[in-house]
């Protein structure tokens, strides 16, 4: 299987540890879930504040998504902490 | 008329309101709601807040929401407002405000998209208190206000968010 790229962007506490935006490579056919273990598996930062446990939401292609979703090429994704606007 | 404003100049909530109903003769009822800034939180005194959001999927999310509130009411317009960017005490935040022909379904349609928008519009709060600045927790509350309309809300509940 081949690598796909993704553009992934960080918002909030997320956005200040991780800055706002990075391309990740990630196999063909991964679900947003193990996107996040890439992401983890970086360490440093990136295990902090993504952790299993830590309360971090998704959303692909600017819509709110489970962690089961696969990921398509090319798409947008965003990992984020709970939402409190209003 | 726009049905979703995210701006961070302020709102005039006559000019909104007379806005939607313009034109709109079968308009008996108006509801609407408006969020402000309070001077403190759980933490104390809040002397800022600042409103991050996610641009594109915020308006994208909110229309959404509109329309599933016209599925669900018999409504005739809504109509949001949100304010991003630094936000003092007293300000205000957000309208949500809705016409329907009578009250009964406006003023339900302006409570379902206000638990909608607490949780599912991407939209984080930092306030800024004698301790410093720190993100706001969601509520475990909103999500059940949400689940109220039998929407599993999924956002506060469980897990603590990184700070």
């Amino acid at each position: 299987m081949s690598d796909i790229t993704v553009q992934v962007r960080y918002f909030a506490a997320l956005r200040e540890a991780l800055g706002s935006s990075e391309s990740v490579a990630l196999p063909e056919g991964s679900t947003l879930g193990q996107l996040r273990d890439v992401l983890l598996a970086r360490g440093g930062r990136y295990a902090e504040v993504l952790a299993r446990g830590r309360a971090v939401r998704c959303a692909l292609n600017q819509v709110m998504a489970d962690e089961s979703v696969v990921v398509p090429a090319g798409a947008e994704v965003a990992f984020f902490p709970p939402v409190t606007g209003g | 008329m726009a049905r979703v404003s995210i701006q961070t100049h302020d709102f005039d909530l006559g000019s909104e309101v007379a806005a939607l109903r313009d034109g709109d003769g079968g308009v008996g009822a108006v509801v609407s709601f408006v969020g402000t800034v309070r001077d403190r939180s759980s933490e104390g005194a809040v002397s800022q807040l600042e409103l991050e959001h996610y641009p594109g999927m915020t308006e994208r999310s909110i229309e959404a929401m509109i329309d599933a509130a016209h599925v669900r009411f018999d409504i005739r317009g809504a109509r949001v407002v949100h304010r991003v960017g630094l936000l003092q005490p007293q300000e205000q935040i957000v309208l949500v405000a809705v016409t329907s022909a009578h009250r009964g379904q406006a003023f339900q349609a302006c409570e379902f998209l206000m638990d909608y928008l607490k949780t599912q519009a991407p939209f984080w709060k930092k306030e800024t208190t004698p301790d410093g600045a720190r993100w706001v927790d969601a509520r475990v509350a909103d999500d059940a206000a949400l689940e109220r309309w039998g929407i599993a809300a999924g956002n506060g509940s469980g897990t603590a968010a990184p700070r």
